[in-house]
């Protein structure tokens, strides 16, 4: 039987299920402070359709790649307690202010030092930026395949999977060839409880830097367990064109922040043709939803 | 998104109790476990801070997956087919959410792959499961089978069966028969030695056995020919991969609907023997049940948690005559009372807790190594105190739940009859506690020796001598005077040296030491936080008014007025 080599992408975002009237801030920025941290909901559906590919298929590896400040190590954690071998951390000040596009830039090249996966598993979404927009620009940057809106893994056999997909009109199966970007619905399995052996263990897991900044007293546990040190690369660690990179590399500006009230409740379909693109910016523009 | 544990800070409270220091370094046989098993805690704050973040996962798992389930479980409940048991939809969810979050085992040793927790945050994990289901704890908790297991069969026997608790397998006890119920002396379950096969054989049949169809399953039997009393049984492992063993019916109950009752037929199932011939009862049965009991009186207080919630939910919200029905002092009292009581049975429980976590830690320490002089005494001492205090907790928690549950649904009103609210299943699922393990009146008989040696007097009086702040003083002294009531009580009632006449006010006198050790452990709850203060205070009022009822019962009762309750058959 074949052992997998999974990547989960995850994100660290501010919980805006319970916003409350303090949750942005005058300057229109989002109010960290008063918004627990949580791992991304549709990352956790992710992270469980990994879990399970490595259930079914011992010798799996799942490892999770996390963008974000030094205490998005948390997420690392929270996948090592429910089941995941390891993560990274992608962290440095250059990444800072990234939009979708900078985002998949650093995310891309990362996976392309990881080397050979056979799947991406990503959320479909993250709950602060709502794009969903990452893992297939990832998928593009890395020329991988990509299925979106996965809910289910239908079938795996070598190298061939068959996912169900959810979409506003119904469900679609697909097969498709590894090595494959799968984007993960939140309406697939909600993701397991942590375990308590594994919270147990994994429970001191430390970046560097984490390590540095606390008063450690089990200095020489991290020598002795080395499955503890969280690895934290830099915008040094992986190869990049600075131009590429956070807020230079963001072609996305935030103009203003308002509320809005979203009314559409339906999906529309804009084939790939120029003719329908162009329409959608004009469309866009003439909203003042961008530009 | 519920939290189980994290929304109730009474939980973190006990866990944190001053005696935990010494439990947690005696299991931990002095941190000594932390080269060999990575997930072994490197120091007190550390295994503390273990049980809290597991307590957290069990508090999420029950919140966001067990509660929500009760309700379906409960209407479809599980079913037999081919022989074996289906459990119901969410009953196979709960159990696949606890096995993953690896909630399995708790207690066991690691070397058998168990998280090696103390009883303490056990119990509370039973606690917490029996409050978002009291039908589904009891499957969960067989569990605890497994600790006799580990105090009593062969090293061959607990590294084939341990491993598997932990990874999931559920367990059964099966002592129960037609004609056996809380005489237990009657077993018929045949065990006989096959020679050929080289192994024993169970034939007969067991009744009301929980969880029946369980992986692995201890088996009461009669391995004596021609004897007739419990002198002639043995205790067996049935292991469920082998076969041998059909349910023929699942009971049909008026609560904990989803917990499978089973009627079981054993055809020939092999079976290993646990320890010695001959000792099944008298010992390990015992053992059993005490741990069963103790198990007994956390699913109890967990439906107390649950009975108490719904009420006060219900109480706010429902508004009658222009105001929210808890403003009014008939309801308010009722629910003020039920807090009262179940923070009083929660004490009572989680002390019981540490007196068996002491001694049988300490057990299981000289089979490693001779315990000193003061460790065999201590070690006997909290054995003394945890036999007389599980059949005392079992007893207060389990008639708690029930009244609890009865006013629970009282608050509700019409609407607590009807099946629209979760208070009309708890009710239900109550009234179970103070009948199986043991009835109340079985309870009063383990703890009536309490009363009689006086050992309960000498854990009262130990209490007592503990300092409380000089604002709590008053609450002692009104103690102290109770306690004099009950001592002089106990005299009365034994100086007539008749034990007809103990039996008869067993009850009362068990009652009054217990009102009054749960009001002391109150009183000292109140002393480390004083948000115990108003549970105390009215617990307290209580425990006046109900000891000097049954100290007045037990002054105007003579001899020879027992005629006139007995019948003429």
């Amino acid at each position: 039987m074949k052992a997998y080599k999974i990547i989960v992408l995850a994100k660290q975002v501010p919980d805006t299920r319970n916003v409350g009237k303090d949750a942005m801030k005058a300057d229109g920025t989002v109010n960290r402070a008063v918004l627990p941290a949580i791992f991304n909901p549709e990352d956790l559906n992710a992270l469980e359709q990994a879990l399970r590919i490595k259930d079914q298929f011992p010798g799996t590896t799942v490892k999770i790649l996390t963008m974000g400040p030094g205490r998005a190590a948390d997420i690392i954690r929270e996948g090592l307690f429910r089941g995941a071998d390891g993560g990274i951390l992608l962290t440095d000040r250059a990444f800072a202010g990234s939009d979708t596009l900078a985002t998949s830039y650093a995310l891309g090249q990362a996976l392309k030092k990881i080397g050979k996966v056979d799947l991406v598993i990503a959320g479909r979404q993250a709950i602060d930026g709502d794009t969903a927009q990452v893992g297939p620009q990832v998928a593009e940057k890395l020329k991988m395949l990509q299925v979106t809106y996965v809910e289910e893994v239908k079938e795996l056999k070598n190298d061939t999977i068959v996912v169900k997909r959810r979409l506003d009109r119904g469900v679609e199966t697909v097969k498709c060839k590894l090595p494959l970007v799968i984007t993960v619905n939140g309406t697939a399995p909600e993701c397991r409880a942590r375990n308590a052996k594994l919270l147990m263990t994994y429970k001191r897991a430390k970046t560097v830097t984490e390590l540095q900044k606390e008063n450690e007293d089990y200095t020489t546990l991290y020598n002795d367990r080395p499955e503890l040190n969280i690895p934290e690369w830099t915008v040094n660690d992986i190869e990049t064109d600075a131009s590429q990179l956070g807020l230079t590399g963001s072609p996305t500006k935030v103009k203003s922040i308002e509320n809005v009230v979203l009314q559409a409740k339906d999906s529309k379909i804009i084939s790939d043709s120029d003719s329908d693109i162009e329409n959608m910016m004009i469309e866009l523009i003439t909203s003042h939803t961008i530009g | 998104m519920a939290n189980f544990y994290t929304d109730n800070s009474e939980l973190k409270f006990h866990l944190n109790h001053p005696l935990m220091e010494k439990i947690v370094r005696l299991k931990e046989r002095n941190f000594s476990f932390k080269n060999e098993f990575p997930f072994a805690p490197l120091d007190y704050e550390d295994a503390i801070d273990n049980y809290d973040r597991v307590l957290e996962i069990v508090g999420e798992v029950c919140g966001d997956i067990v509660a929500p389930n009760a309700e379906s479980i409960d209407a479809e409940g599980p079913q037999v087919v081919d022989g074996h048991v289906v459990y119901a939809r969410g009953t196979q969810e709960n159990i696949k959410a606890l096995n993953q979050a690896g909630l399995m085992g708790m207690s066991l040793p690691y070397k058998y792959e168990g998280l090696n927790f103390p009883i303490v945050p056990y119990i509370m994990a039973a606690d917490i499961v029996s409050r978002a289901d009291a039908g589904f704890v009891n499957i969960w908790g067989l569990q605890d089978c497994a600790e006799t297991i580990n105090e009593f069969a062969s090293e061959e026997q607990k590294e084939k069966y341990l491993p598997r608790v932990c990874k999931g397998d559920t367990m059964a006890m099966d002592l129960t028969e037609p004609d056996a119920g809380s005489d237990l002396q009657a077993v018929q379950l045949k065990a006989t030695w096959d020679e050929k096969k080289n192994t024993w054989l169970l034939n007969g049949v067991k009744r009301f056995i929980t969880n029946g169809d369980g992986e692995i399953s201890l088996v009461l039997a009669r391995s004596e020919p021609g004897t007739k009393d419990g002198r002639g049984l043995s205790m067996f492992i049935y292991d469920k991969q082998l076969g041998g063993v059909t349910v023929r019916r699942i009971e049909h109950k008026m609560g904990i609907i989803g917990s499978p009752t089973c009627e079981l037929v054993f055809k020939d199932a092999p079976a290993e023997l646990v320890g010695s011939r001959k000792l099944g009862l008298i010992k390990y049965v015992m053992a059993l049940m005490n741990g069963a009991r103790l198990g007994i009186a956390a699913q109890s207080v967990g439906i107390c948690e649950a009975a108490y919630r719904e009420a006060l939910e219900y109480a706010k919200e429902r508004m009658q005559f222009g105001k929210a029905i808890i403003r009014f002092p008939a309801v308010y009292e009722m629910l003020s009372m039920m807090k009262a009581k179940l923070d009083a049975s929660r004490t009572l429980l989680y002390e019981t807790a540490r007196f068996v976590d002491m001694y049988k830690t300490y057990q299981h320490i000289s089979e490693e190594r001779p315990l000193e002089k003061e460790e065999r005494e201590e070690m006997k001492h909290y054995q003394r105190l945890a036999d007389i205090f599980t059949p005392l907790a079992k007893g207060m928690s389990s008639e708690y739940s029930n009244q609890l549950a009865y006013d629970a649904v009282q608050i509700h009103g019409g609407s607590g009859f009807m099946k629209d609210y979760p208070v009309e299943r708890i009710y239900r699922d109550a009234r179970i506690t103070s009948i199986y393990e043991g009835t109340t009146q079985l309870q009063v008989v383990a703890a009536i020796r309490g009363v009689t040696t006086g050992a309960f007097l000498n854990q009262i009086r130990y209490y007592e001598s503990q300092s409380v702040s000089p604002q709590l003083e008053y609450l002692k002294r009104s103690l102290i005077i109770l306690t004099d009531d009950y001592e002089r009580a106990v005299k009365k009632v034994t100086s007539a040296d008749d034990n007809e006449f103990v039996d008869f006010h067993a009850r009362r006198l068990v009652e009054m030491a217990g009102h009054i050790i749960m009001s002391y452990l109150l009183l000292l709850d109140s002393n480390r936080d004083d948000s115990f203060l108003r549970s105390a205070k009215n617990y307290i009022t209580f425990a006046k008014a109900q000891v000097k009822s049954h100290a007045e019962y037990i002054r105007v009762s003579e001899l020879s007025d027992l005629g006139t309750y007995k019948f003429e058959l």
